[in-house]
Parts: C-alpha cells; structure tokens; sequence
C-alpha cells in the first residue's frame, strides 16, 4: 500500500467517452512520480481525477489508507492534497503575499510561520511579497503557484506540467525547488511534457497510452528502456 | 475680483454638486462591479434596487415622523437608513434564494444571468410603484443649506454666492466613510481578501477551500448596503421618483465601465468621472465668460455645449468610446 493511490480508475469528463481506462497510479511521501506519455494520453485526466475533478466510473483514490473516492474536490483538499493546474494557477490581481494567505484560507492558526517557510524555500517571493503576481515573470508565477499549494501544508503535491512555457533555465530552476519541496517529505506527482528532464529527477515513472497503464519503473529504468526511448524521448 | 468671482460660479454650480452627485454615482458602480466581478453577470435591476432601497427608507422615515423622533438638523433619514439597510439585505438574500441561485448552480452564461435580472428589475420596479407610486416625493428634513448663498455674499462681499446644501455635505462625508471601509474589507480582512480571490480566479479560489456561498451571501449583503445608501443619497440630494432611478442607471454602468468593470476602486473614480463630464458639457458658461473676458468680448449666447435635456447622452457617449478605444476601462478591469 502507497501512501496515495489511485487503483484501475476509469473515466472521463462528463457524460463523454472514457480518457482513462483502469489506470493505476500510486506515490509515497518524499517521492516524485511523473506520469508521462505522447498528447491525448489521459495524464492530466488521470491527476485529475485523483482530485475529484471528474466521476469515477470505477476504481478507487486511496489516501494513507483512508477512500476518499467520493470526497469532492474541496474536502480532498482537506485531507491534505494540493493542486497546481496548469493555466491560471495563480490569483493575478492579488500580491504575492495574498497569493499566499489565500492557500492558507483552510489553515485555522496562525500562518505567518508557514509563509516564512515558503519565503525560505522560494527567497525571491520574500523580495517580491507586495508585487502583483501578474507582474512577474513566468518563473516567478510558477513559484507563486508552488507556494500557494504548499501554504495547507499538504501531504500529497500534484502538479499539472509546472514547466510549460518557461525557459530551459528557468525550467531546471524550477526542477530544483521540486526536488527541495520533496525534501520536506511531501509526496509529489506531475504530469511532464519535458519528459527527460522530468524523468532525471523523478523516482519512479508512468508511461500512459490512450488511457492505460504501458510502462513503469523508476526514473533511470524509463530514461534507458530503448522502448521508452524510441517512442517518446526522441531516440 | 472678478476673477474670484468666476471661481466661486464654478465651485456652486459645477464642483459641489458634481462631488455630491459623483459620489452618489459612485456607489451604484460599485454596486455593480462587485455583482459583476463576484457573480460575473451585469446587473440590469441595480436602478431599481436603489430605489426599494430608498422607498424603504423613506417608510421608515414617515414612521419615525410620526413617532415625533427627529435627528434635529439632520434629516430623519440618516435615522432610517440602518433600518433600510437590514431590510433591504433581507430582500437581496431572498431574491438570489429563488431567483439568481437556480441559474448560478445549473451555471448558466452570463447573459442569461443578465437577462434574469431584467426579470428582477420590473418586478421590484412594480413593486415599488405598487408600495409607495410613481410620483416625485421629498422626503428631506431638518436644515436644508449649510451655508447660504446670501450669507455667503455678506460674509465675502462678493457678487457670486456659493450655496452649500447639507444634503451634498451629507452625500459626500457618508460616501467617503462607506467606501473606506468597503476598500478596508476588501485589502485588509481575510473574508475580503477571499471575495477578491474568487472574483480573480473562481476554480483556483475553490481549490484553496474558499467557501462560495459564504462568498455570494457577503456579496449580496453589501450590495444590498450600497443600493440602500447609494439611493437615500441621491433621493435626499434631489427628490425621489421611481423612474429617476431607473434612469440612473445608464450613468452608473457607465461609471462601472470607464472604471474598469471588476474593479471597485476604478468604479468609484468612474462615478466622479461620469458626474464632472456631465455637469461640465450641459452648464451654460456665459456668467463665467462675462467675469473673466472683457466687456467687449462678453458672449452673446449661453456659452453652453449640450442642453441639459443631454445629459445622459453625455455617460451614453463616454460609455461607447471607451468600449470601442479601451474596453478594459481606465484602470484595467476584466473586457465585458
């Protein structure tokens, strides 16, 4: 048993055709897991549905032994699992420091301690705590969305591609304050369009194909499966 | 001194009303950007929930008066507004119950949100002229002018006297206060801080754990604060007659939309915006020209740009070319 799991789930959004079929996805605390596979794979279905986004037609979402699969969205966030989408994952009109008093919006005491954290683990907010965060630039943002989703202080970090559409550099940047945030014993599962990268610093891999499950293995068994390679690394 | 003379015209027939008027257009636009940016329709009855408001104030005046309770030089409306208000957040509750909430959860597009509240707007516009009639009721009391324009005179010597109302002084001092508390709630308090998150982002508010019903209630409980106060100033200031208000509101959208539609701060500049323009385009400048030209060159007509009969072409123009040259308003709200 992971600590959070998703088992053969199967579904898609609505009343629509199936993304995901018996898809099984699991991740233990101060570990990274990348989901991987070409466009149309189902990736982002998968993590959402791990987050209640869509219905499940079957399988499970299990968090540290409890089944969560008909929690909503909100009360898994409760239960300690943060999400960073991919698109408007920040509140733009609002500073940096607001961006994250807001992802403490479930935490009753005091969260001054845990924005010291976050000005820890991401010092360039701490410059830039009174900013709009629509004034920063992409790395920043995605810093900002970072922070906020670590503000609950959450056992589970699922992160919708962190690095789309930002600069090389600035993407192993951000690959480093993942690696940083895994430290701190979060469980952390992404979804990764810069497969290679992804993979360098994950512990273990998924590799999905039209909503299934077709490789799996640790970060270095997937980089130098000539299966993996060929078919999506590009050789 | 004719120089000064010409100021002193300027401040009694342009700037002091235009504040007090301003101020009062300044609170429905907030009004409606907060609507519009929270629950993301326009609201078409926001004219007519200015005036319940003030038609529930005005009850509860004539029910002080006739308890013979008075606020002295004050009008008795100041007394009745808080009352109005609780009633009037009553209302708001009740018609997002069982009106705008069914649309909200089947989460139906804006425009027919718009167009529900079209709905709401001849209902409470019925019901207004059921309750108290269509006709133009005063419902001020107490001392009418701060300063008088004769004392004024006596007391300066000059030939122009500047008039001030205290019903304008009212308007602008309780306007001043409601909207420095609403922008304190609005930065300050973590409630505030969340009807701004989820006016920012609604999925990603939701994902933080904010609760939208808490969100929507709030919402509608300082609009209904905005229209009730927003109307009792305006009726105080001038008089109050259903279809005025209904009429308002093409100033007040403008206003809300020069501001920067989704923007509270934005709208309460826009009303100041929309009221100077006004007033500025419709006054007849020629008292002005003969004090400060020569008499050779004193103008022969009125000196004045548009009829007052214009006056709302004027927010109807502001309104059209700031959609077509800057649709996101002054300061940067959301595109309509």
């Amino acid at each position: 048993m992971a600590f959070f799991e998703g088992n053969n789930m199967t579904g898609g959004y609505g009343k629509g055709p199936d993304i995901i079929n018996s898809c099984s996805v699991n991740v233990e605390r101060g570990e990274i897991v990348s989901i991987l596979g070409p466009n149309g794979a189902g990736k982002s279905t998968a993590m959402k549905a791990m987050l209640g986004l869509l219905n499940l037609k079957s399988g499970s979402v299990i968090i540290d032994g409890k089944n969560i699969s008909h929690l909503s969205p909100q009360d898994r966030v409760k239960e300690g699992i943060s999400f960073v989408p991919q698109n408007k994952n920040v509140f733009a009109g609002m500073t940096v420091k607001e961006n994250l008093e807001m992802g403490a919006f479930l935490v009753d005491n005091d969260f001054k301690i845990i924005i010291e954290e976050i000005y820890n683990l991401f010092p360039v907010l701490k410059e830039k705590k009174d900013q709009l965060v629509g004034e920063l630039s992409g790395g920043q943002r995605q810093q900002v969305a970072l922070g906020r989703a670590l503000m609950i202080k959450p056992s589970v970090l699922m992160l919708d591609e962190p690095t789309a559409g930002v600069s090389p550099i600035v993407m192993d940047e951000l690959f480093d304050h993942i690696v940083k945030v895994k430290k701190t014993n979060v469980a952390i599962l992404m979804v990764e369009q810069n497969a290679k990268q992804a993979l360098n610093i994950s512990d273990r891999g998924y590799v999905l194909v039209t909503g299934e499950n077709r490789y799996s293995g640790t970060g270095k068994e997937l980089l130098n499966d000539p299966r993996v390679r060929s078919s999506f690394l590009g050789g | 001194m004719d120089f000064v003379n010409a100021i002193i015209l300027l401040l009694n027939y342009i700037f002091v009303p235009a504040l007090a008027y301003g101020s009062q257009l300044a609170l429905g636009a907030i009004f409606v950007t907060l609507i519009y940016g929270i629950l993301r329709f326009a609201n078409f009855a926001t004219g007519d929930m200015m005036s319940f408001g003030t038609m529930v104030t005005i009850l509860f005046t004539w029910y002080f008066q006739s308890l013979g309770i008075s606020l002295g030089f004050l009008p008795t409306a100041l007394l009745a507004i808080p009352f109005a208000i609780i009633f009037m957040a009553s209302y708001m509750l009740l018609i997002d119950k069982f009106v705008f909430k069914y649309y909200r959860v089947n989460k139906s597009p804006p425009v027919q949100l718009a167009m529900v509240s079209i709905g709401v707007m001849f209902v409470t516009q019925a019901v207004v002229r059921i309750i108290i009639g269509p006709s133009d009721r005063r419902f001020f009391d107490g001392e009418k002018f701060l300063i008088k324009a004769g004392e004024f005179k006596e007391m300066t010597g000059l030939n122009e006297g500047l008039a001030i109302k205290s019903t304008q002084v009212i308007t602008i001092i309780v306007t001043m206060i409601l909207v420095s508390v609403l922008f304190w709630f609005l930065n300050k308090t973590r409630t505030g801080k969340s009807m701004r998150a989820y006016s920012d982002n609604e999925d990603l508010a939701l994902l933080s754990g904010i609760d939208p019903k808490k969100i929507v209630m709030i919402t509608w409980i300082i609009a209904g604060i905005l229209a009730t106060i927003g109307g009792a100033l305006y009726g105080l200031d001038k008089s109050f007659k259903p279809f005025t208000y209904f009429n308002n509101m093409l100033p007040i959208f403008a206003a809300a939309i020069v501001g920067g539609i989704g923007n509270p701060f934005g709208a309460f500049l826009g009303g100041y915006v929309i009221a100077f323009s006004e007033i500025l385009l419709t006054y007849a400048y020629k008292k002005f020209f003969m004090y400060v030209l020569p008499e050779s060159m004193e103008p022969e007509g009125l000196v004045q740009l548009l009829s007052t009969d214009y006056k709302f072409a004027v927010s109807f123009s502001i309104l059209v070319i700031v959609l077509l040259y800057r649709p996101s308003g002054i300061f940067k709200g959301k595109i309509l």
